[in-house]
């Protein structure tokens, strides 16, 4: 089998596995069957592993791990993903309510696709969206096969503030702010749930490979699960798909 | 027992050696800017290396002690005094109960660290005791330090380890040797040349996210902008300016400017104490090259 990636030394602590230089379905699973093999391997001396759209960066420390076995287990991970079974979509579900104070940008969105914002809503809410990448912020999970039909450019000008759990679009793609954060994105709705809780474990339920899905709440719904979330009920539902 | 703060300074923050192993879900690792000098102060005080520290910016605290405890003020030489006697750097002190610590501002270095034996024992939050002021996370509440904060101090498990040690902050030119790569290939050898060869200018905007510097700018050949890929302590990206940006503690996960080089572990440490203004020149390593300088790096740490 002929090699697929290239790596790209980044000084002495770290490598980066690059399959690709562009955003694609195919990049992104050899992405996430790499990073699951890697894992499974579990070295001693590999500190960080950071999955992207189209790459995979490994932090380790030279002293515990010799670049040369790291350079072999790559390789061994990079010739298993083509065998590697197909497993199980986890599909995390996040309720979430539109327009209104939660969404200030549907109208843009709508507009900017010329439709009207309750088909925004319908189109954004209907797929299920894989995890390219998470990035920017702990739990800012970003999006990539969002109905074309819905880019939209970031703003003009970003915002000093958007609120934990915003729901944005900006260009392609789709997004959550998982906490308080400036950001040039369209927000077109928010979710009452953490998708990043320092208490809780992990803080972060979800990884790069992971899939979610919009539920469109009311306004009725979205304060009643608020209230439980601040009773401590942190719990981001998932199912099998 | 513990340390109370009554002037926080500019910017002053717990930190450890960082946060290891949520860069996959999007957290900074933080942790010391200067490692050098948090290792090195948290050997003398006879630590563990990882012990949690308080980092000053450019000004310092004032600060009394609630109880008999072993101090180091660590890297740039802030004019520390203890009650009103002047204080070495990089040198072990015992105050005792009442004993009051300030700092003015640096006098050489641009941060310093005030390790205390025991280390401060604010609570562990996903590993580490650092601060990451972005995610409001670790340290004191994941925030700078105010007046009227009661700073924990854990226990003591061993003896201290010798006086003092050496700790030179950058004076003049700071030399910083880095490896071209992740995405070296984006630029002309002429900018590679110039990248190598010339003399960067630190700017204000320099923070513990990332170091900027100012010289004359850079033309990728593809334009500097990439599909995000992640991000390495010490990748110098250049972005549309042509200026380049050295990702430090801070920095975020992932990013999509094209990285030309990246710094080696062992010099971070320089530029963590370079101050506006100073000056920067990067010398060319491979990769084998750079990490030969941390397996030195690392026996340097342990010189008495």
């Amino acid at each position: 089998m002929t090699e697929t990636y290239r790596l790209l030394p980044c000084a002495d602590r770290a490598v980066t596995v690059e399959f690709g230089n562009t955003i694609s379905e195919e990049n992104s699973a050899k992405v996430a069957a790499f990073t699951a093999r890697m894992n499974q391997f579990s070295l001693a001396g590999i500190e960080e592993i950071i999955p992207t759209y189209r790459s995979v960066t490994i932090c380790f420390d030279p002293e515990v791990l010799s670049f040369s076995e790291l350079e072999k287990t790559i390789q061994k991970a990079a010739k298993r993903q083509a065998r590697r079974k197909q497993e199980k979509k986890r599909i995390f579900i996040l309720p979430v309510a539109y327009g209104s104070e939660f969404g200030p940008d549907l109208e843009r969105v709508a507009s900017c696709a010329g439709i009207s914002p309750i088909e925004v809503v319908r189109r954004h809410a209907t797929r299920i969206y894989r995890i390219d990448m998470i990035g920017f912020l702990p739990g800012f999970p970003y999006l990539s096969e969002m109905d074309p039909t819905l880019e939209t450019p970031r703003l003009a000008s970003p915002r000093t503030v958007i609120p934990t759990g915003s729901v944005g679009i900006g260009g392609k793609q789709t997004g959550i702010y998982p906490m308080e954060s400036p950001g040039g994105w369209n927000l077109i709705g928010r979710t009452p749930l953490l998708p990043y809780d320092k208490n809780r474990t992990p803080p972060v339920p979800y990884q790069t490979g992971d899939y979610i899905r919009f539920l469109p709440i009311l306004r009725a719904e979205y304060e009643r699960l608020e209230k439980a979330v601040a009773a401590g009920d942190n719990i981001i539902p998932w199912e099998e798909g | 027992m513990a340390l109370h703060i009554l002037q926080p300074g500019a910017l002053s923050t717990i930190q450890d050696l960082g946060r290891k192993g949520y860069m996959k879900d999007g957290f900074p690792q933080s942790g010391a800017m200067d490692d050098y000098s948090l290792i090195r102060a948290n050997l003398l005080l006879g630590n563990d290396k990882n012990a949690a520290a308080v980092e000053m910016t450019i000004t310092g605290i004032r600060a009394y002690f609630d109880a008999p405890c072993a101090f180091v003020a660590a890297g740039g030489d802030f004019g520390g005094k203890w009650n009103q006697t002047p204080i070495l750097p990089n040198t072990l002190y015992q105050a005792a109960e009442g004993d009051e610590l300030s700092f003015s501002a640096a006098k050489s270095g641009c941060r310093c660290y005030l390790a205390v034996q025991g280390g401060f024992d604010v609570p562990l939050v996903m590993g580490s005791r650092s601060t990451t002021l972005k995610c409001k996370l670790g340290g004191l509440d994941g925030r700078k330090l105010k007046k009227g904060d009661v700073l924990p101090i854990g226990e003591v498990k061993n003896p201290t380890k010798g006086s003092s040690f050496l700790n030179p902050m950058p004076d003049g030119e700071i030399i910083v040797r880095a490896v071209p790569g992740p995405q070296d290939d984006f630029f002309t050898e002429e900018d590679l040349n110039l990248f190598f060869s010339q003399s960067y200018c630190v700017t204000a905007e320099s923070d513990r996210m990332g170091m900027r510097l100012e010289g004359q700018p850079l033309q990728s050949k593809n334009g500097t902008d990439i599909v995000s890929d992640g991000i390495a302590p010490g990748s110098v990206q250049i972005p549309a300016s042509g200026q380049p940006i050295i990702l430090m503690a801070d920095r975020q996960t992932t990013g999509g400017y094209a990285k030309i080089a990246t710094v080696v572990t062992s010099d971070l440490h320089l530029l963590a104490q370079a101050k506006p203004s100073d000056k920067v020149r990067f010398v060319r390593l491979n990769a084998r090259e750079a990490r030969e300088a941390l397996k030195q790096y690392r026996a340097e740490l342990l010189i008495p």
